[in-house]
């Protein structure tokens, strides 16, 4: 059975320095309000592993929680750049950030693989392009049937998964509906997970196009309302738009993003809080 | 091919004078989208691609089944999404899969017809860098987003669409990282890659459309937009641009087409 923890206590417990730790979440049910409680609690040395690393990790790399990053798209959706994540690559600002590269067709294929106690995954993959030149986790396979060269990528098994969902029942029976991502993924192939979820309840009512993570597969549920936010959890609240608007005018200056990690992070108000102070949106 | 009706270049001249009431990312967005004919499995990258494919669905082609790497199939979206995973794109779909069966059971085996591209560089053969500019990839002058879903869009759809904006400084003779395969260094190069998709087919840009050579993979102009001229093109074109000796002119945005790109853009502010 999953234990039904407070956001700090999953975090504290399952999420250590040095971790290898995928937060994910794919444009919906991003785990905002875990990353900002690791930062928080001051984690460093993380090899942050996300397709997307987004808002979510831009404070967390701005922050310094992040040594390494891996990762197949690192902008700020329908806006532009992640400036803390750009900072860290051309500045090394806070702390140096090493990267490793690739598209997410490989990222999706390497959660694959460690969801399925495998090595690695094939792929019809990455060829002719630059990125195997740099990443050193994409090789060649010829595969034995056809004689077909494929791309082959490692399983990704993180020390720790933390996603988001919709929901969970209080045996930590964890349901989530609309874009799922790979989220099931992640937390299979981790060696522990924490889902953060909008509400605990007494019974999980059946969703149209539902997964369901039984309650053996999870280690530890949080119930964090708006814990996705400025993402969004489709059945509970729209994706809040002007919210990756307003992150550019934090993230651009390294001065504005430290005072807003004092100011509403460290300070313990989660970003639903800091959002409709800041713009007026809920 | 593309759906736009064209007029010759002999006409261009007396029509470059004209005052236009639509801006030229609008003519980019309206080309763009004439180029994907109903019915197509289409693959949509978020901004131009997405517009583009979003204004063809509400004019000629209705049926378009739109596709976003977040996992939605089939698309109908009312308003133009933010992020390529916004909550409209799920509640409207045909069907909502998980990313890594967008990639491996929709994408890999060629069941798409056309991947829509954008891209911050683009060379002469197609190729598109979206990773770094500058010539050292672990001391960037600027580190761009990366890959996301585009070098396998690019490899395995039937053809590519790139729409993208031209400048001197986006189009260059030689990316600087390669993170799509166009052409790669000229005609032959995807079949001795192995690519199963033909490569980009269409470069729309705010200019007019470039397509590649049948002869040599080259990209060259094929089609300016109302009130280019083909120097301005070449201004903008970091290599020795050919011009098609059958060069085209866009025919301009319609009333209807205006309208539709205008509403969709105002629903989604």
């Amino acid at each position: 059975m999953a234990d039904i923890v407070s956001l700090a206590d999953g975090v504290g417990e399952l999420v250590h320095d040095g971790d290898v730790v995928a937060l994910e979440g794919f444009t919906h049910l991003i785990p905002h309000a875990a990353g900002q409680e690791i930062i928080r609690q001051g984690r460093q040395d993380l090899t942050l592993v996300r397709m997307t690393p987004d808002i979510v990790y831009d404070q967390l790399i701005g922050a310094g929680c992040a040594r390494k990053l891996i990762f197949s798209w690192g902008g700020n959706p329908g806006v532009g750049s992640l400036h803390r994540f750009r900072d860290a690559v051309q500045h090394a600002w806070p702390v140096p950030l090493e990267i490793e590269e690739h598209s997410h067709a490989g990222m999706a294929n390497r959660y694959v693989a460690g969801a399925s106690g495998l090595p690695f995954a094939v792929l019809r993959g990455y060829r002719g392009t630059d990125l195997p030149e740099h990443t050193a986790t994409i090789k060649w396979i010829t595969c034995p049937f056809t004689g077909e060269e494929l791309a082959a990528v490692p399983a990704i098994n993180p020390d720790v998964s933390i996603i988001h969902a919709q929901r969970a029942d209080r045996a930590g029976n964890v349901q989530m509906w609309g874009l799922v991502g790979v989220q099931k993924e992640a937390v299979l192939a981790a060696g522990r997970s924490l889902v953060t979820v909008e509400e605990v309840v007494d019974e999980l009512e059946p969703v149209a196009g539902q997964v369901v993570l039984p309650h053996w597969a999870v280690t530890a549920v949080a119930e964090v309302p708006r814990g996705a936010h400025p993402s969004y959890a489709q059945g509970y609240y729209e994706r809040d738009n002007a919210y990756y608007k307003y992150w550019d005018s934090i993230g651009r200056d390294r001065d504005t993003f430290r005072t807003w990690v004092r100011d509403e992070v460290l300070a313990g108000r989660d970003s639903a809080d800091a959002a409709g102070d800041k713009e007026g949106v809920r | 091919m593309t759906g736009a009706a064209s007029t010759t270049a002999a006409s261009t001249t007396a029509e470059s004078g004209a005052e236009q009431d639509y801006t030229s990312d609008e003519m980019m967005s309206i080309a763009a989208a004439r180029a994907l004919e109903n019915g197509k499995r289409c693959f949509v990258g978020i901004g131009l691609p997405s517009t583009a494919a979003n204004v063809a669905r509400r004019t000629h082609a209705p049926d378009l089944v739109l596709i976003y790497e977040s996992g939605t199939l089939g698309s109908k979206p009312d308003v133009l999404p933010s992020s390529i995973g916004d909550g409209v794109l799920a509640e409207t779909a045909d069907a909502v899969i998980g990313v890594p069966e967008v990639f491996n059971y929709w994408l890999q085996p060629g069941r798409i017809d056309v991947g829509f591209l954008g891209a911050a560089q683009l060379d002469r053969f197609g190729n598109i860098n979206t990773t770094v500019i500058g010539d050292d990839y672990a001391d960037p002058k600027v580190r761009l987003p990366g890959a996301g879903g585009a070098p396998e869009i690019a490899a395995s759809c039937h053809e590519v669409f790139v729409v993208v904006r031209q400048s001197a400084r986006s189009f260059v003779e030689k990316v600087d990282f390669v993170t799509s395969v166009g052409h790669g260094s000229g005609k032959g190069d995807r079949e001795r890659l192995g690519l199963p998709g033909a490569g980009p087919t269409l470069v729309i840009t705010d200019l007019g459309v470039l397509r590649p050579d049948p002869e040599t993979a080259e990209l060259v102009l094929t089609q300016l937009h109302p009130g280019v001229e083909v120097e301005d093109v070449r201004a903008a074109t970091g290599w020795d641009l050919t011009v098609s000796p059958e060069l085209t002119r866009t025919e301009a945005p319609t009333a209807a087409e205006l309208s539709t790109l205008r509403t969709l853009k105002e629903a989604s502010r």
